[in-house]
């Protein structure tokens, strides 16, 4: 195990730094940064000049090797439009983008697991039938477009729920949490419903196809032959083991979720980093970008990581090598 | 013809209600992106039939709509409908055209990969690993920041997220091919790799593919959507339906509904109905769920 695990710190850290090196050429052929810092009516010296403080005008390589090096050093450079420290900008951004990112997975597997559990232990019913159809159709929809349809109705025409920001935050451990607060609540609703039906929807079907898999083996015979009740059957023979697929898509789903909070963001005006990358996107705020990549690149890799240890703690029968 | 008929892919076919949704509304919209245009009295594109004076009329159906725009105007007077058929063309475009060439990249890989293995297996898979602990919306996302907008660029960052899944499908069919007698007859024989690529690998491992190709046309419709949304996608010349649902953003909270709904519901049933028909066939090319 502990080899194991020390094979994949040496792995992540060879994946980020490829992808350190990917944005770092990515953003060096793209744009001019140094039009983002000079006045309109900057001269050429002044152009100049800038160019040299920003470092620009030395060779990639030792653009990279400075890049890298202060990357590891946790410096991340000033933004070209706060004037602050990109990383801390972002880390402001972070706990916003975390809470949406929780409530909306948690309200994908409150809906999905039971859905799920009882689309794959009655196939055949006309219930399971519209379930599924209905998950089709979540896959189906454009996120953005729901967050909208559902701004329009809820904020716009009956006036329910905010249309957009964060509402009031309480501080705890330093941190700024809406989830403290009615008013947090209240905003954080339609953006994380936006936010999780996909998931919900990939979450149901992984569940349902995991249950009629399960339902097939001996051990759900022999539990049923028992005489355990249905739903300890279901859901303490049959979920456990079904489960095992819907972790590692769970994974891959909360990745999915922190990229397309960034849209989520957008539309509902929520102070997360997903709002900052966007903006910082059309401003070519370049420090931002790369801050933003380089901590969500960390937490994919940190989740890929976890999810495989967790593998081996719920189900014993998978060792890693 | 009367083979296909008697298959029990065809009678399978009649007898899922999901699969003849799926394919109707493929259909419809395949038969809307052709004739479609021919069809609506306006091009929404060109300044001369456009009628300022017609902006931001209501659906037909609600009080100040007019028969004319059956789905209401935008602010410039576009009717919503044409609109959607235009933009339809534009997103089903894109979503071929760059499903087309990612199955081809990817499959050309897949195979290098599984039928030489070695270093170049390595390469690829390595940064196939790679690329897929990312979600596709954020590689695309940070690919179109750094490229600019355009139908181009969209289809590059398109096909660079798409490759990776066929290789992987290809690259595990070709391993589990060339061990197979056929292929090994083949080498015996003598005939050049290439030619044992093409005309015997090849053919064996394609079947797999159609349905990843066809759920992927959706994918692909969904992603360009949101890139257009967010203002990294086609450029305001050529909108697709993503783009068209941006617009319609703009004045959502003035209650001008109709310019952003319509054309959402759009890709949603477009999508609804590939995923549809890419269920029914994942059923039926795969014995082992049967």
């Amino acid at each position: 195990m502990t080899g194991y695990i020390f094979k994949r710190l040496l792995q992540m850290t060879l994946v980020l730094w490829v992808v350190s090196v990917i944005v770092f050429l990515m953003m060096s052929f793209t744009g001019d940064p140094v039009f983002m810092v000079v006045p309109i009516d900057a001269t050429d010296a002044e152009i100049a000049q800038a160019r040299r403080l920003l470092g620009l005008d030395q060779s990639l390589f030792v653009q990279y090797g400075r890049f890298v090096t202060s990357l590891v050093q946790g410096d991340f450079g000033n933004s070209y439009v706060f004037r602050q420290p990109a990383m801390a900008l972002i880390l402001e951004r972070l706990p916003a983008t975390l809470e949406m990112v929780l409530v909306a997975m948690a309200l994908a597997l409150v809906v999905a697991i039971p859905l799920g559990v009882y689309a794959g232990a009655n196939p055949n019913s006309r219930i399971s039938r519209t379930i599924m159809a209905g998950s089709l159709l979540g896959i189906s929809l454009p996120g953005f477009w729901v967050g909208m349809v559902l701004i329009f109705l809820f904020a716009v025409h009956w006036g329910i729920f905010p249309s957009s920001g964060r509402g009031d935050t309480a501080e705890i451990f330093g941190l700024r949490v809406s989830l403290l607060t009615a008013d947090g609540w209240h905003h954080i609703i339609l953006p994380a419903v936006t936010l999780s039906l996909a998931t919900m929807a990939i979450l149901l079907r992984m569940t349902r196809a995991g249950m009629m898999e399960v339902n097939r083996q001996d051990f759900m015979k022999f539990a049923r032959a028992k005489g355990a009740t249905r739903r300890d059957v279901l859901y303490k023979h049959g979920l456990k083991n079904a489960l095992i697929p819907v972790i590692t898509i769970f994974g891959l789903q909360l990745g999915d979720l922190i990229a397309f909070a960034t849209i989520t963001e957008t539309i509902f005006s929520w102070p997360g980093m997903g709002k900052l990358l966007i903006d910082s996107i059309y401003r070519a705020d370049r420090p931002v970008i790369v801050v933003y990549l380089m901590l969500v690149a960390l937490i994919f890799v940190v989740i890929n990581f976890l999810v495989d240890i967790i593998y081996t703690l719920i189900d014993p029968r998978i060792t890693l090598k | 013809m009367t083979a296909f008929l008697q298959s029990e892919f065809f009678h399978n076919y009649c007898r899922s209600s999901s699969a003849m949704i799926g394919s109707g509304l493929m259909a419809f919209f395949a038969l809307a992106v052709l004739i479609g245009p021919f069809l609506v009295a306006q091009n929404p594109y060109d300044n001369a039939t456009l009628n300022l004076l017609d902006s931001y009329k209501p659906p037909m159906w609600l009080e100040g709509g007019d028969p004319q725009f059956p789905l209401g105007t935008d602010g410039q007077g576009r009717d919503v409908w044409a609109s959607i058929l235009y933009g339809a063309r534009i997103s089903l475009f894109i979503g071929l055209v760059a499903m087309i060439a990612s199955c081809t990249i990817g499959t050309v890989l897949g195979l290098i990969a599984g039928f030489y293995g070695g270093l170049a297996d390595s390469i690829i898979m390595r940064i196939a690993d790679i690329q897929l602990s990312f979600p596709s919306i954020l590689i695309a996302l940070f690919l179109m920041s750094a490229v600019g907008t355009g139908i181009d660029k969209v289809l590059i960052a398109l096909t660079a997220v798409g490759w990776v899944v066929y290789a992987r499908t290809v690259r595990g069919s070709t391993l589990s091919e060339i061990e197979k007698e056929y292929v090994q007859a083949a080498k015996v024989a003598g005939l050049p790799n290439t030619k044992i690529i093409r005309k015997h690998v090849l053919p064996n491992v394609l079947t797999p593919l159609i349905v990843i190709a066809t759920i992927q046309v959706g994918t692909f419709v969904l992603i360009e959507a949101s890139l257009s949304f967010l203002g990294v996608g086609v450029p305001i010349t050529k909108p697709s339906l993503g783009l068209l649902i941006k617009n319609g953003f703009d004045v959502l909270f003035s209650g001008l509904w109709w310019t952003s709904v319509f054309p959402g519901f759009a890709i949603m049933m477009l999508v609804f109905g590939i995923n549809l028909f890419g269920d029914f066939l994942r059923d039926e090319l795969n014995p082992r769920l049967k």
